[in-house]
């Protein structure tokens, strides 16, 4: 089960070269500036454009190959495509909008599948409601939801954020979340936006200029040392029973993290994110400190960047990269083998 | 009516109806698939089409009322054969009228739909496409819903321009009362009579009211389009 991706295309200067293999669960990211190419990939996959040579293949279903003459046309492609202005139809009401995929669908979902996408994504009171009497986070909802019940292979969502402000995109990331764990289909999401990458994704391609500059699984490239999008931590942690001190514990592999309550089951999984700027590193064990999170942690590698240092620790099978200043790594001696402990100063969770 | 019009004045309106009903949707369809190929297609010789269409707005009426009279007269050519084998006269029957008319106004049709069509997001054909819409499900349930307002505020322009046809209809299928006499060839008999102008003045009143009526429902119909997108 994966998503094969194999491109070549010439735009006068700029040349798309791409390969790349998504996993066929699960969230893929497609992360680039703008004008990496990513557009034009999700457009070949979905049958909207087609590139000199390739050849695509959703869980070993074929919908490109250039050689062998194959070219599957958009229609039957069952490529559950979300543009980024959500693209509703303007004479339909949400109702319609919603079903328009589901009647065309070879194998239509059941009136209870139906009715839980609707809940998902709470469309409840939206079903009546004209596309033009929706709010920009609605929309988008809705294109969700109705790319959903078309029962496609794979969910591509280009930039479903982008064309949002900050706000609506807080109000859009829980229910992508949701959509994460809830959704069997595998998921390619496309973004410039680091953070709901960051949120979101399990695996991430990143693209420049064309070319797939690297890709790997999430957790590793974010904290890979060479990267160039790498951040304190990305965990996906086990949510402990309640405490009576009113805090949450997150369990995973390499200790446990204490946040503000988290409401939820236990044993539920929760992604934790940590900004490389809220670790500090300490050679001895801090006492008397406010921070709750202080892990043991193991130096597996040090990068001098200017005035500032990437250091990247190990707790158990986790890791993370602290950013802290050239003179404090030089002073603490960091190297790689050191024992050490990382203090984390914040914690970001969000329970999907 | 009877109280207001004489019954000469009462057919001839009913014939002017019934004319332009035809005409305009007869044209329809072609209008449409004109409209289609200008608006979604790039294709060899785009231009040229365009001009075709554009043709009978600048053309004489009376050029072509002559040009189907060439062509259609029963004497030779396309007209004979269509009588000869499927028994179909266009020249001083009712029907000649309605062609005429039909194609005297076929670009008003063309230009309102096509407009409706291009200002529709082209986007959203493939939203439907990646939905599993193939083209002809598209055209049904997404280009032609949205392109309606478009459609009703082009026919209505085409048949108010239908109803004030004179010379196209005149030159080619004559001046025959209760067959081919519409209202402003009604209008023109009214003011070869002596002591017609009463009768020329109310046929005139009651054109200016019929194409008001019209215009002011092609009017609406834009703003509809308008306000959809």
């Amino acid at each position: 089960m994966s998503i094969e991706v194999s491109l070549r295309h010439c735009f006068g200067a700029f040349a798309l070269e791409v390969d790349f293999i998504a996993p066929g669960a699960g969230v893929t990211a497609l992360f680039g500036p703008s004008g990496a190419g990513k557009t034009s990939i999700v457009h070949a996959i979905a049958g909207l454009w087609r590139a000199d040579t390739g050849r695509i293949a959703v869980n070993g279903r074929l919908l490109l190959d250039t050689k062998a003459g194959i070219a599957v046309k958009p229609q039957a492609r069952r490529i559950g495509l979300v543009f980024q202005e959500a693209r509703l139809f303007p004479h339909m009401r949400v109702e319609k909008n919603l079903l328009y995929g589901w009647r065309r669908a070879p194998q239509r979902a059941s009136a209870e599948e139906i009715a839980r996408v609707i809940a998902l994504l709470g469309l409840e009171n939206l079903l009546a409601r004209l596309p033009r009497h929706l709010s920009g986070g609605e929309k988008s909802r809705v294109a969700l939801g109705r790319a959903l019940l078309a029962a496609p292979d794979i969910l591509l969502l280009d930039e479903p954020l982008a064309a949002l402000d900050a706000a609506r995109r807080d109000e859009i990331l829980p229910y992508l979340e949701k959509l994460r764990d809830a959704a069997k289909v595998p998921i390619l999401y496309v973004s410039h936006a680091l953070d709901g990458v960051a949120r979101l994704a399990d695996h991430i391609v990143i693209l420049r200029g064309g070319r797939v500059e690297r890709e790997g699984a999430a957790r590793d490239l974010l904290t890979a040392l060479d990267s160039s999008i790498g951040m304190g931590a990305v965990i996906d942690a086990r949510l402990s029973p309640p405490r009576a001190d009113g805090l949450s514990e997150l369990l995973f592999d390499g200790g446990a993290l204490l946040v503000p309550r988290l409401d939820g089951a236990a044993g539920e999984t929760v992604r934790v994110r940590i900004a490389a700027q809220d670790i500090l590193i300490s050679r001895e064990e801090p006492r008397q400190i406010s921070a709750n999170n202080i892990l043991p942690a193991l130096v597996l590698g040090v990068r001098l960047d200017g005035d500032y240092a990437d250091v990247q620790l190990g707790c158990g099978a986790t890791r993370m990269l602290a950013r802290i200043t050239t003179v404090s790594a030089t002073r603490l001696e960091l190297a790689p083998g050191a024992q050490v402990f990382a203090i984390i100063k914040s914690v970001i969770a969000n329970r999907s | 009516m009877q109280h207001y019009l004489t019954p000469d004045e009462t057919e001839a309106l009913l014939l002017s109806l019934r004319i332009s009903l035809v005409a305009v949707a007869g044209a329809l369809p072609f209008a449409l698939a004109a409209a289609l190929l200008l608006a979604r297609r790039r294709f060899y010789g785009r231009a040229l089409l365009d001009a075709i269409v554009h043709l009978p707005l600048v053309l004489p009426p009376v050029a072509i009322g002559f040009l189907l009279l060439l062509l259609l007269g029963t004497r030779a050519g396309l007209g004979a054969f269509l009588l000869t084998h499927f028994g179909i006269r266009f020249v001083f029957h009712w029907t000649g009228a309605a062609l005429a008319a039909g194609l005297i106004t076929f670009p008003f049709q063309v230009r309102a739909i096509r407009l409706a069509l291009e200002s529709a997001d082209a986007g959203l054909g493939e939203a439907a496409q990646s939905l599993g819409a193939g083209w002809f499900d598209r055209l049904v349930s997404i280009a032609l819903p949205l392109a309606l307002p478009g459609l009703i505020a082009g026919a209505s322009t085409a048949f108010a321009a239908s109803l004030g046809e004179f010379g196209a209809i005149i030159t080619f299928v004559s001046n025959i009362p209760g067959e081919t006499r519409t209202l402003p060839l009604a209008i023109y008999t009214a003011l070869q009579t002596p002591g017609g102008e009463a009768e020329a003045t109310r046929l005139s009143m009651l054109s200016i009211l019929l194409a008001l009526i019209f215009m002011s429902l092609a009017g609406w119909a834009t703003r509809r389009a308008r306000h959809e997108h």
